[in-house]
């Protein structure tokens, strides 16, 4: 109870933050770098409530994250009304993660798999995406521009003035405020009956078969759920950078694993601490080398070592074992109080607690 | 006449390409169910051990046979006694783990060689048929692919050393009994991987060229391979590459090579639906 609590105002804190003081203040590099975060934490956070909560190791969650984005900048510069736009390309990504899903489900196609297959779809989209410089491929009035992506994605506007694109910082103010609903809305799906099926599944798919749900269901309908919310991430990324094929690489699929694995898998918060976190440390390791010589903070480098020591020291990420800590010490103190009062009759505390 | 010719030796060119860059993960991935997602980064090594062995005065043949295999099969080695060998039997985390040693040795070799692409040309000029032409080397690639999977089967099937390994890798517990060391065996077994992979990497390496990232380029590709041919190591990639290599090659003659990659990923999927434990699983199920 006082743990739940706990993160319950640990969260709040961080939303009054970030939503908050952050914009009062109006640093400029940190609103920007904060929306990319933010829409990156979506992302996280979609893979964070499939894995975590489903069990589905989707190796490729950041196709969704594309297509979300691909399809907000398509329909944003066709249609020209960029909420409809942002509607759209929810509704295309939570679809195309429901056919996916349906393919891999109803083939009963198991963890490793199922990994390596998300991986592939992410990476045909790469590969094709990659190839699309040329005017050949246009759709309407929008080029797919290859390599380049499509620079030229318009920005979300003020609702009833279609042509009065937010600002930078309202951007960041509606990043991270979907973050937060996002996360809340994760929270409330996996308190719900829908949630509970969907964890009893993951432990044990064939008792719950047996139970009389049907798995293949559940599983589509959650990973229905986190392909649309990874696009949301993708259509704030697309107002915040721009699209490009990179969304789709090996990079970006293999950065989100280390995100949710870092931060500790099995909770909803801990993959998007471990996204904010790392992140920065990238931006960091990217800013500390100055001049010449051998670089030896290569983000890459810094970033495998570590992914690699906390699967084999850790085995843990980063929030569960906090919460351990925090119980441990608690645990402690608890000991200790009672083995004072314990030894010394006489000392009489307040009681506290 | 010609193009029907040269169409077959680019068929068979591909497919060996296919089959060697996923060799070593047969062994890694097929036998010892390791997922290992540094699979990429150990080809790219030995394209960097070959070339840089090369332009250190080493003979070309020499550093892609000798060099390469020893290299990466020592870093195979290493890394197994370091990460890999606590996490036997804990899938997850094996493949999360060799991620992030995939990502540092990205980072390493940028770091080392910078992140420019280092080239040897192909040796041995072309061959011409007719008005068409095909490299000489890259035939020689179908023939060492050939030799490899021969000398691999001869391994497995005929040596003392093949039935131990394949024995440990069925039943850790009954091979402990029968007084096999399992740790031995498996460490042996994944730098022989390793060194196979060091190989491949070498011998594609005057054809792709080598940066450090282009492990990337590869690890699907293996994957899908070896997971499409099914249980099978041997007769299932063979297979896999044949007919996922066909497929890019017939796409790729049709349309353009980009589309040929695509349509190739695009066929494993749908492969994999109709055939969730791969060919091997429903075809030559008594080989090996």
């Amino acid at each position: 109870m006082l743990k739940s609590s706990l993160g319950a105002a640990a969260v709040a804190l961080a939303a009054v933050y970030a939503l908050v003081v952050v914009p009062a203040e109006g640093q400029m590099t940190t609103m920007i770098n904060g929306s990319v975060y933010a829409s990156y934490g979506i992302l996280a956070l979609s893979l964070a409530l499939i894995w975590g909560y489903g069990g589905i190791l989707s190796f490729g969650q950041a196709a969704f994250f594309g297509l979300g984005g691909y399809a907000y900048a398509i329909a944003a510069l066709n249609l020209g009304n960029t909420w409809a736009a942002l509607v759209i390309a929810v509704a295309l990504a939570g679809a195309s993660a429901a056919v996916l899903g349906y393919f891999m489900f109803w083939g009963r196609i198991s963890d490793v798999y199922l990994g390596v297959i998300t991986l592939t779809v992410s990476l045909i989209l790469y590969r094709f995406l990659n190839q699309t410089a040329g005017d050949e491929w246009t759709i309407g009035s929008a080029p797919l521009g290859g390599f380049n992506g499509i620079p030229s994605t318009p920005i979300l506007t003020l609702p009833g003035l279609p042509d009065e694109p937010l600002s930078p910082e309202q951007i960041y103010v509606l990043a991270m405020g979907a973050l937060f609903v996002g996360y809340l809305a994760c929270k409330l799906l996996v308190a719900t009956h829908f949630g509970r099926v969907v964890v009893s599944i993951r432990e044990n798919e064939m008792r719950a078969e047996l139970l009389g749900y049907d798995a293949r269901l559940y599983k589509l309908g959650l990973f229905t759920f986190a392909g649309a919310l990874a696009g949301i991430g993708g259509v704030l990324f697309a107002n915040c950078v721009f699209v490009s094929p990179n969304m789709f690489n090996l990079q970006t699929n293999g950065q989100l694993i280390i995100w949710v694995i870092v931060g500790g898998l099995g909770t909803l918060a801990g993959p998007v601490i471990g996204c904010f976190l790392l992140l920065m440390l990238a931006t960091f390791l990217g800013t500390v080398h100055q001049g010449g010589g051998t670089n030896w903070f290569d983000p890459n480098l810094v970033l495998g070592v570590l992914l690699t020591l906390v699967v084999v020291a850790l085995r843990k990420g980063l929030l569960p074992l906090a919460i351990a800590g925090f119980d441990a010490i608690a645990a402690r103190r608890g000991q200790r109080g009672r083995l004072a009062r314990a030894a010394d009759p006489l000392v009489c505390e307040p009681q506290a607690e | 006449m010609d193009y029907i010719v040269i169409i077959v030796l680019q068929l068979a060119v591909t497919v060996a390409n296919l089959a060697l860059i996923a060799a070593g993960l047969a062994i890694v991935f097929g036998m010892m169910r390791v997922i290992n997602f540094a699979h990429g980064e150990f080809l790219m090594l030995g394209g960097y051990a070959a070339i840089v062995s090369h332009r250190a005065g080493v003979n070309l043949w020499i550093a892609m046979f000798v060099v390469a295999p020893l290299v990466v099969g020592a870093v195979g080695a290493v890394l197994e006694r370091l990460v890999i060998r606590r996490l036997y039997g804990r899938m997850i985390d094996t493949m999360l783990a060799t991620w992030g040693i995939s990502l540092a040795l990205i980072g390493l070799v940028t770091v080392v060689f910078g992140n420019t692409v280092s080239g040897i040309s192909p040796p041995l000029g072309s061959l011409e048929v007719g008005r068409y032409a095909i490299g000489r080397y890259e035939l020689l690639l179908a023939v060492v692919c050939a030799a490899l999977y021969g000398g691999g089967w001869l391994l497995l099937r005929r040596t003392s050393f093949g039935l131990i390994a394949r024995g440990t890798m069925q039943n850790r517990t009954m091979a402990a009994a029968l007084g096999v060391d399992p740790g031995r065996v498996y460490a042996v077994t994944f730098a022989a991987g390793a060194a196979v992979t060091g190989l491949a990497g070498a011998l594609i390496a005057p054809i792709a060229g080598v940066v450090p990232t282009i492990g990337a380029a590869y690890i699907a590709k293996a994957f899908i391979t070896v997971i499409s041919g099914g249980a099978a190591i041997i007769a299932g990639t063979l297979s896999s590459a044949t007919l996922l290599g066909s497929i890019n090659t017939a796409f790729a003659f049709a349309f353009s090579p980009v589309l040929g990659e695509v349509a190739l990923l695009a066929a494993a999927v749908i492969l994999l639906r109709l055939l969730p434990q791969g060919i091997t699983g429903r075809f030559f199920r008594k080989s090996l």
